[in-house]
């Protein structure tokens, strides 16, 4: 049965149309591949049940002729999704036993679709993390290893368990989150591909917060062609976000036409950063060569202020996510710790110092501070005054050229502990995707080569505002001309 | 009553007082959430998983409450900005599951206004409004359900507040009820609040500060949560006399949030300004600024109602209702609705104009129909006797059918068995005689029976006229027309 998991979300809808093969045996053979998938520490809550429930009701609707692009597909769940009755806790010891009684839009589109659940994968606790170390669950290991060795390496994060259940043939696709490349720099480390839509083209309702003016859903598939049938799925204007837009969503798997003749694709200057590996540049420089090929214009443009990205980010998104967190408080689900003899400030304190991991402690202290009296000018303030700046300079982009194509992180994948005691190395991760999770522009990564131990390298293509379809059709090219065909050793099962 | 003074031991001080009112925005539902308001339910039994903050739980304005505030600030004159922005206000209790709660902090709804009070000697005061923002209020915590542990109740939690803060231009515990007063009456009228201070749809925070006259504003101590107009002007009082007290005694006043015990009539401190939440308020990234156009403004205007001072003014310059008059019927709108519906009425049985009749018609609403319900423990809407029922007795008296006297008596039936003022009259035959002829025979009769009081009137004690009209209405049940009695009495004392 092997063979089933290998298939792409596109192949299985052709073969599931024409009746060669069932939901059934299609879900069952995920439910298997995940089961045997332990090792990849991928998922935190199975729903093998559940998973085989909905996959009989999507034989039946595909069998009625009720079939959509996301029909009897087995997908993977982040899990900061709320799915109803099921493990939703965003990896973080705080939410404890939470199993919501409500479901995220973005999992609604996609169960609306005939979509069937496999169970909740793992993240960075809260999504605060670019290493998938940060879980209450342990980390996640990446699928792929170093040429002739076994050690192991971070599968990117916050979407980990996201990208390591694609890439390793857990799951045909999977939700994911995106707050500064929680969804790109992950697919990256895991040649996968990883697309975050335009802020407001999903519903954050039913997602955990971490930062609210930057999170935002997308997915993470194995091809182009199946990023665009999932993203289609779970977008949509949604009632219940004040921030989601109603725009209409079009056919995105039509915009893969592979034909980006005239269109201009700008390279910014100020992605050139001292001391990146040589392979990065290498493969950037192949990736440009690669547009010229396929016809499009390659200009160097300027985002003067994309030095500021990073600090920026680190102020806006922990101020964000201090309050966002103070629900978490002990009083009416999850964690509770009560000290004998102690009052409510006691509960809170003992409750969110057990519930609350490293990063996320230090996130939320970050956050308060530069919210407090007397700092708020100089830090919050001046930071949503420079955001405005770096929305500004991809304005400006975007009024020369079409699309924007640069590395989706400044290195491969690294060895577990590699990074974890230094926080700053960790944020800098992050320095490439950030800028547009910023301006709320949408990115994709695709895998477009891989370095000298083999591990995969993924180029990040930016478009304008609510134009994911030039984004989807440039990552569609570098895809078809980067003819990514490695793949992870099996070395898991 | 603007020289209210606190007599010190080294001269005389005046208070400073600004107040922060929250008014519970009356609508179906809660400011973020769809969940019901009403009140009384069963704890946590109206809260809706935005309210209890569930993870991923988003807010979404609810647009009525929106309309509310904006009509509250047009009913006060004031500013409307269209582009305003809700912030949180973020601190730790039990009773607040977001950890913050959302409000309006650097770009309110309404900007500044002004409410015109009434004072007692008839004069009128202008009090600024600073502002009117929207705001979600706390759940509640009970503390005397468990001895160790306390509960939380959520119904309130999310409910839509107004919080409407005044400039620091009352001066007496007198204006400050009187600007409550005034303030709840507009409320009310245009129902955005149901002004219910017993059931917390109102509460005061009130802001007291003391000076020499001629000083600069002194340091100012907040009361929290005042609960009615009695214990705000009684709050004020002991306040002011405390801070009064300190100055006196060589101290400084601390700012600092106090609360009001009204059983031991004491103010007592509850935090320090050192111990003042930080509480870093920010914009909130789950809702985008709230903006709205004309049009939107201009359909609020509309649906207002007229206002207690543009209906006051009217009833003095159109019906020449003295001051007094005026005020009371228009402090509550549904006396006001009452009491034109009333005159609507008793114009359409008589026949007359409006003025000819309106203040007779405002003295049988205020002291007739309001001495009765008063007994009664009855509010003007649950009243047996209506608009048209009243119109009916007014109207038998201005006809000349029934005397004032007779009527007093019919209301009373009225009163108690619903029945119609023609009915009781017709039944019991109250008509008021009016025949000549009948009325000369009786006032002979009582001229006869009382020789010595006809000389001692004759002799000079004229107000002995009162003896013999009182005579004849007792001698015909009340029922002669006392104009007649008079007119043809006189002649024939006077012989």
């Amino acid at each position: 049965m092997t063979d089933l998991t290998n298939l792409t979300i596109a192949d299985a809808r052709d073969l599931l149309k024409k009746g060669d093969i069932t939901s059934r045996e299609l879900t069952e053979a995920h439910v298997a591949a995940v089961d045997a998938a332990d090792a990849l520490n991928a998922y935190v809550a199975k729903t093998p049940e559940l998973a085989m429930e909905m996959a009989d009701k999507a034989d039946a609707k595909i069998a009625a002729g009720e079939q959509k692009g996301m029909t009897g597909i087995p997908v993977g769940i982040k899990d900061l999704f709320a799915t109803k009755g099921v493990h939703t806790q965003a990896c973080s010891h705080i939410l404890d036993g939470f199993k919501p009684e409500y479901e995220s839009t973005v999992t609604q589109n996609l169960w609306d679709d005939g979509a069937v659940m496999l169970g909740k994968l793992n993240m960075d606790e809260f999504a605060m993390g670019s290493s998938n170390e940060t879980s209450f669950y342990g980390p996640v290991k990446n699928p792929w290893r170093a040429k002739g060795s076994d050690k192991d390496y971070v599968p990117g994060g916050s979407s980990g368990g996201s990208v390591a259940s694609v890439a390793g043939y857990c799951a045909m696709g999977a939700t994911a989150s995106d707050t500064g490349g929680s969804i790109r720099q992950p697919a990256a480390f895991t040649g996968t591909f990883g697309i975050k839509p335009t802020y407001g083209r999903c519903s954050r309702y039913g997602m955990v917060a971490f930062a609210s003016s930057l999170d935002q859903a997308g997915t993470i598939t194995r091809t182009v062609r199946d990023g665009a049938i999932m993203l289609e799925s779970i977008s949509g204007f949604d009632k219940k976000d004040s921030t989601s837009v109603d725009m209409p969503v079009p056919n995105f798997e039509a915009a893969l036409t592979g034909d980006i003749r005239g269109m201009k694709i700008g390279i910014p200057q100020e992605y050139h950063l001292a001391g990146m590996p040589a392979e990065i540049e290498a493969l950037w420089h192949q990736g440009i060569e690669w547009m010229k090929a396929a016809g499009a214009e390659v200009v160097d443009i300027n985002l003067p202020h994309t030095k500021y990205a990073l600090p920026t980010y680190y102020i806006v998104a922990p101020a964000e996510a201090s309050s966002n967190l103070a629900r978490y408080d002990g009083v009416r689900y999850g964690l509770r710790e009560m000290v004998e003899g102690g009052n409510l400030v006691d509960m809170y304190e003992a409750t969110r110092a057990a519930g609350f991991g490293d990063e996320v402690k230090r996130r939320i202290m970050i956050g308060t501070y530069v919210l407090s009296a007397g700092y708020y000018d100089a830090y919050y303030l001046k930071a949503q005054k420079v955001r405005q700046l770096i929305s500004h300079d991809f304005n400006q982009a975007f009024e020369q050229v079409d699309a924007i194509l640069t590395p989706t992180a400044p290195s491969a994948a690294f060895a577990f502990g590699e990074k974890s005691d230094d926080p700053i190395a960790m944020y800098l991760n992050d320095v490439f995707t950030v800028p547009a999770s910023l301006a709320g522009i949408p990115g994709s990564s695709v895998a477009a080569g891989t370095d000298a131990n083999g591990l995969p390298l993924g180029l990040q293509v930016l478009g304008r505002p609510w134009d994911e379809e030039t984004v989807l059709k440039v990552s569609g090219v570098i895809e078809e001309a980067a003819g990514f065909t490695a793949k992870p050793e099996i070395w898991w099962r | 009553m603007s020289n209210y003074v606190i007599q010190g031991a080294t001269g005389d001080f005046e208070v400073v007082i600004g107040l922060e009112v929250h008014a519970q925005v009356t609508s179906n539902a809660k400011l973020f959430s769809g969940a019901s308001t009403e009140f009384g339910a069963e704890p946590n039994a109206q809260v809706s998983l935005v309210d209890a903050a569930m993870p991923g739980m988003l807010p979404t304005i609810n647009e009525e409450c929106v309309r509310q505030a904006v009509r509250t600030g047009l009913a006060i004159g004031a500013e409307i900005n269209k582009y305003s922005v809700f912030d949180r206000k973020n601190y730790f209790y039990a009773d607040l599951p977001q950890g913050y709660q959302i409000s309006q902090f650097k770009h309110p709804i309404v900007g500044e206004g002004t409410i015109v009070l009434d004072l007692e000697d008839g004069k009128t005061k202008h009090v600024g409004v600073e502002r009117i923002h929207l705001e979600q209020d706390a759940g509640k915590s009970m503390h005397d359900q468990h001895p160790q542990y306390t509960y939380v109740d959520l119904n309130r939690s999310g409910v839509a507040l107004m919080e409407i803060v005044s400039k620091p231009d009352m001066r007496s515990p007198e204006e400050a009820g009187a600007y409550l007063t005034k303030l709840r009456t507009i409320v009310r009228y245009i129902g955005a609040c149901d002004g219910n201070m017993e059931q917390g749809s109102m509460r005061a925070d009130v802001n007291v500060s003391v000076r020499r006259p001629g000083e600069g504003l002194g340091t100012r101590c907040e009361i929290k949560n005042v609960n009615s107009i009695r214990f705000v002007r009684q709050a004020i009082e002991v306040e002011a006399r405390r801070q009064v007290d300190i100055i006196e005694d060589g101290g400084s006043i601390d700012q600092e949030t106090r609360l009001f015990d009204p059983v031991k009539g004491e103010t007592r401190s509850m935090r320090s300004k050192e111990e003042a939440h930080d509480y870093r308020y920010f914009p909130d990234p789950d809702l985008l600024p709230l903006e709205f156009d004309d049009a939107f403004i201009d359909a609020a205007r509309e649906s207002l109602p007229e206002l207690p001072d543009a209906k006051k003014a009217r009833f003095m310059t159109e019906l020449g209702l003295n001051d007094y008059n005026a005020s009371v019927l228009v402090a509550e709108g549904e006396t006001a609705d009452f009491y034109e519906a009333f005159l609507a009425a008793v114009v359409n049985k008589t026949g007359k104009k409006p003025a000819e009749v309106a203040a007779k018609a405002a003295n049988w609403v205020l002291s007739d129909l309001f001495g009765a319900l008063n007994k009664a423990g009855l509010t003007i809407s649950e009243s047996p006797v209506g608009a048209v029922a009243g119109a009916e007795l007014l109207a038998l008296i201005e006809d000349g059918t029934i005397s004032g006297r007779i009527a007093k008596d019919v209301f009373e039936v009225m009163f108690s068995t619903g029945k119609s003022a023609e009915t009781i009259v017709e039944e019991q035959g109250l008509k008021q005689v009016s025949d000549t002829g009948e009325i000369e025979k009786i006032i002979d009769a009582v001229i006869a029976a009382n020789p010595n009081q006809l000389a001692q009137y004759r002799s000079g004690k004229d107000k002995l006229i009162g003896f013999f009209v009182g005579q004849v209405m007792k001698e015909t049940g009340g029922k002669a027309n006392p104009g007649l009695v008079n007119q043809l009495l006189k002649p024939k004392l006077d012989g």
